[in-house]
């Protein structure tokens, strides 16, 4: 070993040691000074602790049970749409016999599987609630949830032919400064989140009274809050203006 | 040049060809999230084409300029032929294919994920291959470069190794040892979902390594540059360089301080303990004294030939140096933007004056003072100073290669310096629009506006520098003198030992990486509960 390398490693060694005692000794003294000293130096290492040990629940309230993968559905089979599309014969009265509603219910007609499964899922466990769903919801088995959805998303969707006009402002940019991301770039238009509905085509009333649910917290079955964010940040107007976009009443 | 001529200009060929087009992009990028452009109705659109960008930019156009002027140092350096040409081409074709795959899995929008990546976010397995494609191409040129120092060791026992390329073989090895960290990230993290064997991402074990990797980079872009501070203005002004020994001792100071330095690009993520960072803080720091060093050397290299033409005084004598030379002007434009890129920096890599300006603008602002700015005007210099070499025939007006250099130099100060000030007022980056007419907004738009205008300018340089090059070939042959770089004011025959291998400074690289890195990634693969579902980009799995 020659002097300068050996003068080298010495050099980085003392770094090492200077920066080390910085950072693992004096600073999480001063940071972390309500902490014995093992527990401000796991602190500096970044060694996780319980959140619980402060008192704090990390988690108010669940929004909902369903976790949400791309495995969560296997592929549906022509017998899964069979069964159903028998099971689905109670649902006409609301949703329609083609999955297109008269009633400002949704239109189910060729919507992601996916998105049918997980609202079933939380009106069966209470995340979501609406006096006619909760009752149906409530005899369902996982199974019947699954096939049901498959017979759904076999559907031909409501036609999109039905959009008129230049989407809104809040639809097609969303309001940057109010984090508002444009509808599109979960729900289809730009990109697709997982268990993001199809809007197109939905009726007016219905999308309104959801948005303004969500708005209100009336309903919270979205994971992380994504669209109680959204639509709080949404004014009557625009809520309006979007309900009408969707459904073709621009 | 050897066997290595056409190899060089296919290399610069395509780096630059590439380097065109992506510049494009960066100034459409630039217009449509300024005030001058409506919001794009579409802003997947503008992520498509930062990605895009940023692959391009970040890790093709500077790979093949190191590349190429790697080989082109071995051979002239070493005076003798490429061992393993046909390998080099191999990997020069693995650079262009998986450049090729990754711009056309961009360009159909299902990898709008930026050259950043950004886990959980994952798009196409195709575009991180292609990546990885570039990558390995690269590590085969690192092991070139190797296989050709050692071939000369062989034949030339216990002589010192010609600086030029003791410089160029540092910079591979910073390179190397670099590329892992981004390699592992795609390899373990992002492929086995891109591939649909899982489905979640442990986001911050990605994002640690990923920082292994990008910070680094930067100084594996520097390299070039630095090299040509070092071995190409010192010959062409008519002067040597101040010290070899100096030279030596950044580049090996680089190759250990570079790499472990990297989690300061993480000061506001979680996962990582505050003393680890507080350790990246202090070794960042230690980058600044290669980078003085430098500065010190080629200044005093410069200021050697201005007293011998005659310059005198305290600072007089930089009025004698010889500013028609186009070497001379592009490193003078590279050293300004490198001062207040560096200024930038020291805000950017301290711990608690990062948290103003951390995910602003102004760190858009200062890479782009870095890379585009300090570092490709340099690239421009050494085309420029290659391309008789290279293509046996000179370069046409030089007032016109001035004209290129200082609208680039102006270009980029317009773009950048708004831009700094952009974040300095909080505007947060990696938007495709902005609410001007918001009153908390309005007053940064003159700072977007100016740097379209900045971007604009540099657009227009940058096309000059392909006519420049493209012209020069209908141009008639010469014979031009064989390329040499710069010599050693007191060219002396011995180095201190450690100066003339690698093995202290690479064993450091190591020993640093292991203290810095090792804990942070062994605590995040430990913990099973990190991961969180993908999020699939263009349009869902």
């Amino acid at each position: 070993m020659n002097k300068l390398g050996l003068w080298a490693i010495l050099a980085v060694a003392a770094m090492v040691l200077v920066g080390g005692v910085i950072g693992f000794v004096w600073l999480p003294r001063v940071v972390y000074s309500d902490q014995g000293f093992f527990a401000a130096w796991c602190s500096a290492l970044g060694v996780p602790r319980s959140w619980a040990a402060y008192g704090a629940s990390p988690v108010a309230r669940i929004s909902s049970d369903v976790v949400l993968t791309h495995e969560l559905l296997e592929p549906s089979t022509p017998a899964d749409v069979g069964h159903g599309a028998t099971l689905a014969l109670r649902c006409t009265m609301c949703h329609g016999p083609t999955g297109i509603s008269f009633a400002d219910s949704p239109n189910l007609a060729g919507q992601y599987a996916v998105v049918i499964y997980k609202q079933l899922r939380d009106y069966k466990s209470g995340m979501r609630t609406n006096a006619v769903m909760s009752a149906m919801a409530r005899s369902l088995s996982d199974t019947d949830m699954r096939q049901v959805a498959a017979y759904y998303a076999s559907l031909p969707r409501p036609a999109a032919f039905r959009l008129t006009g230049a989407a809104p402002a809040v639809v097609k940019y969303g309001a940057p400064m109010r984090n508002i991301a444009p509808c599109g770039s979960c729900h289809g238009a730009i990109d697709h989140t997982l268990a993001s509905p199809w809007l197109k085509g939905e009726p007016r009333a219905y999308i309104r009274a959801e948005l303004t649910a969500f708005a209100s917290e009336e309903r919270h079955n979205d994971i992380d809050a994504q669209m109680r964010a959204i639509a709080h940040g949404m004014t009557p107007d625009e809520i309006d203006q979007a309900a009408a976009y969707f459904a073709g009443e621009h | 040049m050897y066997n290595v001529r056409r190899l060089v200009l296919a290399h610069f060929g395509f780096a630059f060809g590439a380097f065109a087009l992506a510049l494009l992009l960066g100034e459409w990028q630039m217009i449509v999230r300024s005030p001058l452009h409506a919001w794009l109705d579409n802003p997947e659109h503008y992520y498509r084409s930062v990605t895009a960008h940023g692959t391009v930019m970040g890790y093709v156009f500077p790979t093949l300029i190191a590349m190429g002027f790697g080989y082109a140092i071995s051979v002239t350096t070493l005076q003798r032929d490429l061992v393993g040409l046909r390998t080099a081409w191999i990997a020069f074709w693995m650079v262009v294919v998986g450049t090729v795959v990754a711009a056309l899995i961009v360009a159909s929008g299902h990898a709008s994920v930026l050259y950043s990546f950004y886990p959980p976010l994952v798009g196409n397995a195709l575009y991180y291959i292609g990546v990885a494609l570039i990558v390995v191409g690269s590590w085969v040129w690192v092991a070139l470069l190797t296989i050709n120092l050692a071939a000369w060791r062989k034949v030339n026992p216990g002589k010192k190794v010609p600086f030029t390329m003791y410089a160029n073989v540092a910079g591979s090895y910073l390179w190397g040892w670099t590329a892992v960290g981004v390699v592992a990230e795609i390899l373990f993290q992002i492929l086995p979902v891109a591939l649909g064997f899982k489905t979640t991402v442990d986001a911050g074990l990605a994002r640690v390594l990923f920082s292994w990797t990008l910070h680094a980079i930067v100084y594996f872009w520097l390299i070039p540059a630095y090299i040509a501070y070092y071995t190409i203005l010192p010959r062409a002004i008519g002067s040597r360089l101040y010290s070899d020994t100096m030279g030596r001792l950044a580049f090996v100071l680089f190759l250990v301080f570079a790499m472990p330095i990297g989690i300061h690009h993480l000061y506001d993520d979680p996962m990582v303990g505050s003393g680890i960072k507080v350790m990246h803080g202090v070794f960042t720091a230690m980058v600044t004294v290669p980078t003085l060093l430098t500065i010190f050397t080629i200044t005093s290299s410069a200021e050697l030939a201005a007293r011998q033409r005659g310059g005198h005084g305290l600072l007089g004598w930089v009025k004698a140096l010889p500013w028609e030379n186009p070497v001379m002007l592009g490193v003078a434009f590279s050293f300004v933007m490198l001062g207040f890129g560096g200024a930038g920096g020291l805000i950017n890599m301290t711990y608690q004056t990062d948290s103003t300006i951390h995910n602003t603008q102004w760190i858009t602002g200062h890479f782009h003072l870095i890379f585009p700015g300090a570092i490709v005007i340099m690239y421009f210099v050494i085309a420029y100073d290659l391309w008789p070499a290279l293509t046996g025939r000179a370069l046409g007006s030089l007032a016109l290669v001035r004209t290129q250099l200082w609208l680039w130099f102006v270009g980029m100060m317009i773009l950048t310096i708004p831009w700094h000030i952009a974040g300095l007022y909080g505007m947060p980056r990696r938007m495709a629009y902005y609410d001007y007419t918001n009153p908390a907004l309005a007053p940064d738009a003159w700072t977007v506006i100016a740097s379209v205008v900045g971007g604009g300018l540099a657009v227009i340089s940058g096309l000059l520098l392909v006519y420049i090059l493209l012209s020069s070939l209908r141009r008639e042959r010469v014979a031009p003198p064989a390329y040499r770089f710069s010599e050693a004011l007191n060219e002396s025959p011995v180095v201190p030992r450690a100066l003339n291998g690698f093995a202290v400074w690479l064993g450091l690289m190591l020993a640093l990486t292991l203290v810095n890195y090792g804990f942070p990634i062994w605590e995040l693969r430990k913990i099973p509960t990190t991961s969180v579902p993908a999020v699939y980009v263009g349009g869902g799995q």
